[in-house]
């Protein structure tokens, strides 16, 4: 059944918060999954969802996962304890130490702080989806040839932002690997580590390049 | 019979060599599963009640309310009325929930009554602490006072490090499922798999032979993650009531700050003396420190200088913050951050420069006095200390002042007692089986190696399987041990299993099996090298029946030992004009006996550096007395070191002749031992006055610059 057919749509020119109350508290008492609803404020169309649990379905790894989750619910507990995908792990869980970083919309991001409902029609990679069949992502080799990890615990979240990090600084200097990598924190003491590999891959990406210009 | 001893350098395949971690592909892919990613079927939430108080009493408890929730299955009570809270954050009630919306929702509706009852959550003042302050006898030895006396140069200063937590990554915890009635699995977070059972036996009242023990990662330990813990127990508890269903336990960030972290804190007023010449003749120290509500041991003072003429006192506080855990080198960082120090303020109020001060006393460090020369010589020419030291105070004008420092440090590391199951396949396959656990310091690469050099046969031809206490049992990872325990008995059991081979294979070579070796994927015989069978042919010889030897520790040889020396060197800059400090470089030389794997004997030094790094400069368990709660239980604001914060390394590890013969040392402590000092002493060479306490914080060194040395003051 498509999600979309369950939408109860409302319209009108505007939502109070009285009304906006008013949909939630009848919510409560609504069975324990229901679909978003959609009403319209200022002119454009919101998708209200909740409190219970609603389908949604996340595109993760180019796969189309379906999950019930509460609005509150975020990416992070939704892959990890409802998917079974735990490559990105739950550290700080409050957007400081990126071991829980993943790719969505192309872009790198917390995956703690993004709700799940939030993620819904935009492609998301984790570290999982990084190697092709069983050929490790030249990044990941070179985490692996430079050491850069030991509990291994913040690794994921390192190899994704570094993907994320070379994928629009192919080319990087060593000043711009410690900007643009300071927002993923290791206990075990591995930066010497990663830094060695963001270089390393970043030769074997542009030798690929180059590669591809004189072919 | 096999002669127990470590082959010589122009024999090891693999030893010494550069070889990447085993689990390293599937720590990179997030195919590595650790505790806290497990969904079990069924698995329930756990979750505690805790103590907003530091000290309290219950008075009473109801979670009627919480029973009634849909979705809660179970619930026990841990302190119950009466009891007695002695930190922030203890567990008064436990729960379990079919998901961890519910068991948040359920904790809050948990009413619980407390008495408060008076607190103390800091320990910078021991006199301050009153009662709560619990004084050693006083010790001496020569005559103190007669050498203060006739020292040319004494120093009196203020020195200290706080309490800081270990902020694993993977939060403590674990989880537990009845198989039947009588029988437990459990998964936790551990740096002891084959302790694990024998700690929960005997609080659940069953035989630690019921209890099965799984983990095949953890996510950092650091010496926090020893016994199951109360969570571990309590996992159990709820998984009895919930009928069975596993039950996970893994602690919120703001927990696993407050209670399970906790490196005890030590300061020390410090009074020493030198001649004229550089020679140390006399120490004292009034020092004092907290672990929490249990007593707290005084670091080893003065640190490995065996200064003549000393006395020295200590005063645990006993306060109500987290209870202390064994955090890397026990003691060991606080003593080098108060001793290393002291003795570099010594140098500079007889404008000698440390190097050669530390030089001329080096004697005093008793036996390891060859290895601290040669290794202070090297770091020395690493980092260019002649050339770029200067007298205390960088004269360069502007507000960026640079300096440089040093510190030595030591440790034991000989290897725990330990077994494995090495079996030798008729295909030519090999298996190691120990119920050990690989923290991410390379301990399953390191089996592979000992076992592959002993064959001489490619690394991929070694299967390592740890984790499990059906295996063989070994000995916690702790302490710099698990290195020299696991590489002694892979290499014990692989030569007992070389034995049984060549027996085997010595009628098809016509030779005697004691004529017989194994070298570049061959059994040959030693005086005529042409004579030989193939790995797997001679294997093959087997029939269908495995060898299996079992390797122990302590066993025949010396193949382990104990007692390391190491030197660091920091290069730091501090901007005067906002306090902030900057890392450069820090130079680590490094002693570990016989290094297995270069490469990550040299990740374990990079490691230690960082983590120190980060406690010069950045840690600190940051208590409130008012409230008595811990003010930054999280990861803003209890700072780690981020990767653009750590300046750059060089690290030199000591091996070959006078090294290699020592055998297998660990190395997890020794280098986070001196970073503090070692940068402290930087930062004061910089800015020309000792910044007292650790970390190294912006407002602490406008402080110690406004108060031009302050209490440090040369007398």
């Amino acid at each position: 059944m498509n999600d979309e057919d369950n939408n109860e749509k409302e319209s009108g020119s505007g939502i109070s918060r009285r009304d906006f109350l008013k949909v939630s508290g009848i919510s409560l008492s609504v069975p324990l999954v229901v679909g978003h609803r959609v009403i319209t404020v200022a002119g454009a169309d919101v998708k209200i969802y909740g409190p219970g649990k609603a389908p949604i379905t996340l595109e993760i790894n180019g796969k189309r996962f379906p999950a019930e989750v509460e609005p509150r619910d975020t990416l992070l507990d939704t892959m990890r304890n409802r998917l079974d995908i735990t490559g990105a792990k739950r550290v700080c869980d409050r957007g400081t130490c990126g071991a829980c970083t993943v790719i969505m919309d192309g872009r790198p991001v917390y995956s703690c702080s993004v709700l799940a409902i939030e993620a819904q029609g935009k492609p998301i990679s984790t570290v999982e989806g990084l190697a092709q069949n069983d050929t490790l992502h030249p990044i990941q080799q070179a985490f692996i040839d430079n050491d850069g990890q030991q509990c291994g615990f913040c690794t994921p979240g390192f190899v994704v932002a570094c993907k994320a990090f070379l994928d629009k600084n192919p080319n990087p200097t060593p000043e711009e690997v410690k900007k643009g990598l300071g927002g993923n924190l290791c206990r075990c003491g591995t930066y010497v580590g990663v830094r060695a590999a963001v270089l390393q891959a970043a030769k074997a990406h542009g030798a690929v390049k180059g590669g591809g210009q004189h072919g | 019979m096999a002669e127990y001893k470590w082959p010589d350098a122009d024999k090891r395949t693999w030893i010494g060599k550069r070889v990447s971690r085993i689990d390293g592909p599937d720590k990179v892919s997030g195919r590595a599963k650790y505790t806290y990613d497990l969904n079990r079927p069924g698995m329930l939430f756990g979750i505690f009640v805790r103590c907003p108080y530091a000290h309290a009493k219950v008075v009473s408890i109801d979670t009627s309310a919480a029973e009634k929730m849909t979705g809660v299955k179970a619930i026990k009570v841990i302190q119950g009325p009466g009891s007695e809270i002695q930190w922030a954050g203890d567990e008064v009630v436990a729960l379990a929930a079919v998901d961890e919306a519910t068991a948040a929702a359920a904790v809050q509706a948990v009413k619980v009554e407390y008495e408060k009852l008076p607190h103390l959550v800091v320990d910078t003042d021991p006199v301050g602490a009153g009662p709560r302050g619990k004084s050693t006898a006083q010790e001496s030895e020569g005559d103190p006072d007669k050498a203060f006396r006739e020292s040319a140069a004494v120093v009196e200063g203020d020195y200290g490090v706080p309490v800081i937590t270990h902020c694993c990554l993977e939060a403590h915890g674990q989880i537990s499922e009845w198989t039947d009635k009588e029988h437990l699995l459990v998964h936790p977070s551990t740096q002891n798999v084959s302790g694990i059972a024998t700690q929960m036996g005997t609080p659940l009242g069953m035989p630690p032979g019921n209890i099965k023990v799984h983990m095949d990662h953890v996510g950092g330990g650091f010496g926090s993650k020893f016994g199951p813990d109360r969570w571990g127990i309590v996992t159990a508890q709820l998984s009895q009531l919930a009928g069975g269903k596993p039950v996970k336990i893994m602690l919120e960030r703001a927990s696993e700050l407050e209670v399970a972290g906790c490196r005890p804190s030590t300061y020390a007023r410090v009074k020493v003396g030198a001649r004229q010449d550089g020679t140390i003749v006399a120490w004292e120290s009034k020092s004092w420190g907290t672990g929490g509500v249990q007593p707290s041991g005084s670091p080893p003072l003065p640190y490995i200088f065996k200064i003549p003429n000393y006395r020295k006192q200590y005063t645990s506080i006993e306060n109500n913050i987290g209870p202390q855990r064994a955090w890397r080198a026990p003691n060991h960082p606080q003593a080098a951050a108060i001793t290393m120090t002291a003795l570099d303020d010594l140098a500079a109020a007889l404008a000698m420069d440390p190097l050669d001060f530390f030089l001329k006393n080096i004697e005093m460090t008793g036996a390891l006095a060859p290895v601290f020369t040669e290794e202070l010589h090297k770091a020395a020419e690493l980092i260019d200390w002649k050339k770029n030291w200067h007298q205390r105070g960088d004269t360069t004008p502007g507000p960026i002042k640079r300096g440089l420092g040093l510190s030595i440090h030591t440790w034991g590391g000989r290897g725990h007692n330990g077994n494995c199951d090495l079996t030798i396949h008729p295909d030519g396959s090999v298996e190691v089986k120990t119920g050990s656990q690989d923290l991410g310091t390379g301990t399953r690469t390191a089996i592979r190696i000992v076992a592959a050099d002993a064959f001489a046969i490619p690394l991929e031809g070694v299967t390592v399987k740890l984790g499990d206490n059906e295996y063989p049992p070994d000995g916690g990872s702790g302490g710099s041990t698990t290195i020299g325990g696991v590489s002694a008995f892979t290499r014990r059991a692989a030569l007992d299993a070389l034995d049984e081979l060549y027996a085997k294979v010595a009628p098809a070579l016509d030779a005697k099996p004691e004529e017989l070796e194994a070298w570049a994927g061959a059994i040959r015989v030693k005086n005529a090298p042409d004579r030989k069978i193939a790995w797997k042919d001679a294997c093959a010889k087997l029939g269908v029946t495995p060898i299996t030897t079992r390797g122990k520790n302590p066993g025949p040889g010396n193949l382990t030992n104990s007692g390391v020396g190491g030197v660091q060197m920091a290069d730091a800059s501090v901007d005067i004009e906002t306090g902030v400090v900057k890392m450069n470089r820090i130079v680590a030389v490094q002693d570990c006996g016989l290094v297995i794997n270069t490469k990550l004997a040299e990740s374990q030094c990079y490691g230690s550096l960082i983590m120190g790094v980060s406690y010069a400069l950045y840690e600190e368990k940051i208590m409130d007395q008012a409230t008595g709660r811990m003010l930054n239980p999280n990861m803003e604001f209890y700072k780690l070191a981020g990767i653009g914060d750590i300046g750059e390394f060089v690290v030199h590890m000591m091996g070959g002749k006078g090294y290699d013969e020592r055998g297998v040392v660990g190395l997890g402590e020794p280098p986070v031992v001196s970073p503090g000092a070692a940068i402290s002493n930087a930062v004061a060479n910089a800015i020309g006055v000792r910044v007292p306490y650790l970390p190294l914080t912006p407002d602490r060194v406008l402080e110690a610059l406004a108060k031009k040395g302050g209490n440090n003051a040369r007398i």
